[in-house]
């Protein structure tokens, strides 16, 4: 059984830690531990070695918990910088290695998401909703120019006074009538 | 024995939080004083039940008592032993554990230090606190008791995660519950002040120096995180906006704002409604945190242990705090005055502003995050929101958030004009523009503008300080330096504080900068006798060696690092494989620098002695750390400004005469 | 807007993240569903693991219905699910293929020998070429193929009973009904 063993993933994967994975790994398992650098993919240019990075970076490794293809010890993830090595020495560009996988593993892989009408939601969402509170802000700053003056009251003061002074367990405790 | 004694002081300091929790706030509404006077007995009570259970669980680990399920699941006889202590919070239970510690902890503190307050509101705020530990001593009753005993008991126990073998990672946790928890004291001041309908500037003054000092903590705690993920995980990145990290983040951002709010508040009485709900909801997203944590509704790289009942549990606990609070809140705070007029310039409307902003990027974060949830709940796919998209969302509005805090501090309350503000930061701004123009010229390749932007939006926030700070002490007569000095020592502190902490953000600004653009990464092959220049340093590899630790076997590489002929740098990473099991672990080798880190990360062996590694040149990255440094020193430097410290140095001074009376 | 109805947006908003995170506790967010849902099977060629001079390909699945069974030796959850695949190979409404993934051969041939052969045939992929296109990211999965060479559904983790008569056995029969 050694080599069985081996490959078990409850017993090498041990890394990817105590969460839900390790029920999800009772079910699914995706191989063993591969490596750790990116030595072997070597480019005729720095340009595409950095490109490269780059792009698998913003790849998700889908069997990690929250990895990218870069990071990632993963077999899968191995496996799926290898297609993407092979890729991109055959000369296919960025944007057709990324429909690559979205076609076989959905959006999900995709650390950025694109920008298209089922991703408009989560590109423009929080701006709508920053938007609204700095309407709410701008009127709240016009509205303040025009409000009566309301400094601190009298009590308040005295209270403020009564925390700078020496006061323990302060008279403001009785004083406290507003 | 004693882990049946950990349990039984769980179960007493339930009894004691829930005292805490019914009976001074009954006091207080009914006006019953010996009730009221029974809070600060009953928080410390409280704290010393859970500390006795904390030194139960810290003991079995110390004697490797494995017949404790969650010591054998988290523990290792070979486990040295100041990681068998931090191996304490290295899981759930133990985790909780420590958070309800300091829960009581800042309860009792609280009791301590509010001798200055009337009694209603200690036993109010008291109160409160007891209502939130009662939440957590349940949760850890119920669902994850960590003296749960194991039979039959296993002669090994599997070993902390090597991840967590570190003493960054053992400080870490500690930190940040510190800040999560902390910001229950704020809360607690906010409810408190809810139920007894009294919003005022004296309520702003007692939750500030609170606040702070649980936002120094916090502060700290996500820096270490980071700095942690930096030498620890070994792919050289501080911050990879992960759930987890994105959790702590939202608290620190909600609690930044609420800093900067209860200051318009305690000086001008304005914005109060809106600072009560800063102060719930930075608490409520620190709960919030917890339960995406773990509950596993998120995929995260360093989740805990879930399982849905916990999940169930803290959300069946979150609606009641924190729907609880805001339905009090949104009964209570209609009544609530807004204060002072304030004009389109002044400092009132600068906070607010940075208030937006801050809760714009709460809102950015708390979106990202729970993205991927919304799409899946609404059956719109699955999608991943990563690094990119937070990088984007964020750098369209962080150069906002910069310009402003060079203008903000510089304005004046109630009202300013515009030539005046001109006429004071015109300089710093001619002068920052100039250092544009001198990082664009210099910038080798030119096509990336955000260097020069950011290393000038530093400048800018240096430069108007220095302003600020010269408007501060002009029309003192001595020379700068004693001014300062004098300054300093009398009722400057809280000024002091905001330019230490702002000038930290704009260190960060520049370490963020920088490393983003400047990085040099390389993964290599190298045999023994190999040298690989880069970014002017040269790298000798002279070969690698077995090694073995207390836990762990190791491969360990030796490197020489030359900077010209002169060698700067002896390194020795390794590559550990830990007895109990598990992924080998990369322990990279760091030169720390003030300007650069060179960085050696080994991989694995390719055979013939030969290595895979990487070699990392970082410039300026410490100062990502150094200006989160900067930021928790001036919170610090604030929370002993005058105001504060007499009240509690008069204070502490007299207790027992008030005690008496208490 | 009335002053006191605004003081209610909070807790508004909190509701809705409520309800959003009661929807998230219900769901495993370690399940990625495939995108292949409602394609054609992805053209391939692989050898056969027992017969390694015939070959198995996407011809192969077209003309009845298949289950189409990712595995590997050293997978414990697929050994799990490997008795409920031998009594679902008695069925004659659809056969199973399998894909055996980033496995070796011998190690293959020995499960199947002791534990029995539910497969009707199986493609033999010790380096993923073709579970890359096929979007596997772990084993065991089970993709549902109509007659037509459409994968219509993807099961990911181990078929159980349950999985069985709630999920798979109605649509198989579904299938079924939509071919005659």
């Amino acid at each position: 059984m050694p080599p069985l063993l081996k490959k078990d993933p409850l017993i090498n994967m041990s890394r990817v830690i105590k969460s839900l994975a390790l029920g999800a790994l009772l079910l699914i398992g995706s191989g063993s531990v591969s490596a750790y650098t990116l030595e072997e993919f070597q480019f005729d240019s720095p340009e595409q070695q950095t490109e490269f990075r780059e792009l698998i970076a913003k790849l998700r490794c889908l069997v990690c918990q929250n990895e990218s293809l870069a990071g990632s010890q993963a077999e899968l993830a191995q496996d799926l910088r290898n297609e993407v090595y092979r890729m991109m020495r055959a000369g296919q560009s960025q944007d057709e290695i990324l429909d690559f996988l979205v076609e076989r593993y959905g959006d999900f892989v995709l650390y950025d998401p694109p920008l298209k009408p089922s991703t408009y939601l989560l590109w423009f969402g929080p701006f709508v909703l920053i938007g609204i509170a700095g309407f709410v802000v701008v009127r709240t700053i016009l509205a303040k120019k025009r409000a009566a003056d309301e400094p601190i009251s009298a009590s308040e003061q005295e209270r403020l006074k009564a925390l700078l002074d020496n006061s323990p367990d302060s008279p403001s405790s009785s004083s406290r009538s507003t | 024995m004693i882990p049946e004694l950990g349990h039984l002081a769980l179960i007493f300091a339930l009894i004691l939080a829930t005292a805490q929790a019914a009976m001074p706030l009954a006091g207080s509404l009914t006006g019953n004083r010996p009730w009221m006077t029974m809070a600060r007995p009953l928080a410390y009570g409280q704290f010393v039940f859970v500390a006795i259970a904390f030194v139960a669980l810290v003991e079995a680990f110390l004697t490797s008592d494995f017949s404790v399920l969650y010591v054998a699941q988290n523990s290792n006889s070979l486990l040295p032993d100041i990681y068998k202590v931090s191996a304490v919070w290295g899981g759930h239970e133990g985790s909780l554990l420590l958070w309800a510690l300091m829960m009581a902890g800042w309860g009792a503190a609280v009791a301590a230090f509010s001798r200055n307050l009337p009694l209603p509101v200690v036993a109010r705020v008291i109160s409160v606190m007891g209502m939130v530990a009662i939440g957590f001593l349940l949760f850890m009753l119920l669902t994850s008791n960590p003296f749960e005993r194991l039979f039959p008991v296993p002669p090994e126990g599997r070993d902390l995660n090597p991840l967590l073998q570190d003493f960054g990672l053992a400080i870490h946790p500690p930190m940040l519950y510190m800040g999560y928890v902390g910001f229950s004291v704020a809360f607690a001041f906010a409810i408190a002040a809810l139920i007894g309908g009294k919003l005022d500037a004296a309520w702003a003054r007692w939750s500030r120096p609170w606040t702070t000092v649980a936002w120094v903590f916090l502060t700290i705690g996500i820096a270490l995180g980071s700095w942690w993920a930096y030498y620890e995980l070994g792919w050289g990145g501080w911050w990879f906006w992960d759930p987890v990290e994105n959790a702590s983040l939202m608290p620190w951002l909600v609690g930044t704002a609420l800093i900067h709010s209860l200051a318009v508040t305690e000086k001008r009485a304005a914005f109060k409604s809106w600072t009560v709900l800063l102060a719930i909801s930075a608490f409520s997203l620190s709960l919030l945190g917890t339960f995406l944590v773990r509950s596993g509704v998120l995929t995260s790289v360093h989740a805990f242990a879930t399982d849905p009942e916990r999940g169930l549990f803290i959300l069946i606990f979150l609606c009641i705090v924190i729907g609880g609070s805001l339905a009090l809140y949104a009964w209570r705070a209609p009544e609530v005055s807004e204060g002072g007029r304030f004009d389109l310039l002044s400092r009132e409307s600068a906070l607010l502003l940075n208030n937006l902003l801050f809760v714009a990027f709460t809102v950015l974060v708390l979106f990202g995050t729970l993205a991927p949830l919304i799409y899946e709940a609404f059956d719109l796919g699955k999608i991943s929101v990563g690094f990119p998209w937070f990088n984007k969302m964020f750098l369209a509005l962080a150069p906002f958030l910069a310009l402003l805090l060079g203008i903000g501090p510089a304005t004046r309350w109630k009202s300013d004009q515009p030539w005046r503000l001109t006429k004071l930061l015109w300089l710093a701004f001619a002068l920052s523009i100039g250092v544009l123009a001198l990082t664009s010229m210099s910038a080798v390749s030119g096509d990336d503008l955000w260097v020069p932007v950011g290393i000038a939006l530093a400048a800018w926030l240096l430069f108007s300080h220095l302003i600020i700070l010269r408007e501060r002490l002009k029309h003192k007569q001595q020379g700068w330096r004693q001014a300062i000095v004098a300054d300093f020592s009398g009722n400057g502190r809280s000024f002091y504080g905001m330019v230490v902490a702002h000038l930290g953000v704009a260190m960060f600004i520049v370490g963020v900068t920088m490393v983003s653009n400047h990085q040099i990464e390389k993964d290599l092959r190298m045999s023994p006798g190999d040298s690989h220049e880069m970014a002017g340093y040269r790298f000798e590899f002279l070969g690698a060696q077995k090694v073995n630790g207390p836990n762990y076997r190791a491969d360990q590489g030796h490197f020489l690092v030359y900077r010209g002929e002169r060698q700067i740098a002896e390194l020795f990473p390794e590559k550990r494989s830990y007895l109990g099991g598990g992924m080998p672990m990369t322990e990279a080798a760091i030169d720390a620098g003030f300007f650069r880190d060179v960085y050696v990360s080994l991989g694995e062996a390719v055979g013939g002695g030969d290595w895979a590694l990487r070699l990392y040149y970082k410039p300026y990255v410490r100062w990502i750390w150094l200006g989160a440094a900067l930021m928790a020193l001036g919170g610090a430097i604030a929370v002993s400004d005058r105001r504060y410290r007499t009240a509690r140095a008069r204070s502490t001074a007299p207790a027992g005469a008030v005690g008496a009376k208490a | 807007m009335s002053k006191s109805v605004r003081f209610l947006i909070p807790l508004i908003i909190f509701g809705a993240l409520v309800i959003l995170l009661v929807i998230g506790l219900g769901k495993d967010p370690s399940k990625v569903p495939s995108p292949l849902i409602g394609k054609s099977v992805p053209a391939f060629s692989l050898p056969e693991l027992t017969n390694p001079g015939r070959s198995v390909g996407d011809e192969d699945l077209k003309g009845q219905i298949s289950l189409v069974n990712v595995w590997a030796s050293w997978c414990v959850s697929c050994r799990q699910e490997h008795q409920a695949l031998m009594a679902l190979s008695k069925e004659t409404d659809f056969q199973i293929v399998g894909l055996n993934w980033k496995d070796d051969a011998q190690d293959a041939l020995a499960v199947l020998r002791m534990s029995g052969n539910p497969y009707a045939m199986n493609g033999y992929d010790p380096d993923n070429k073709v579970g890359l296109h096929w979007g596997v990211y772990g084993a065991p999965e089970t993709f549902v193929v109509d007659q037509h060479g459409v994968i219509r559904y993807k099961h990911i983790g181990p078929i159980d009973r349950k999985i069985w008569e709630e999920t798979l056995q109605p649509l198989v029969a579904q299938l079924k009904a939509e071919g005659a």
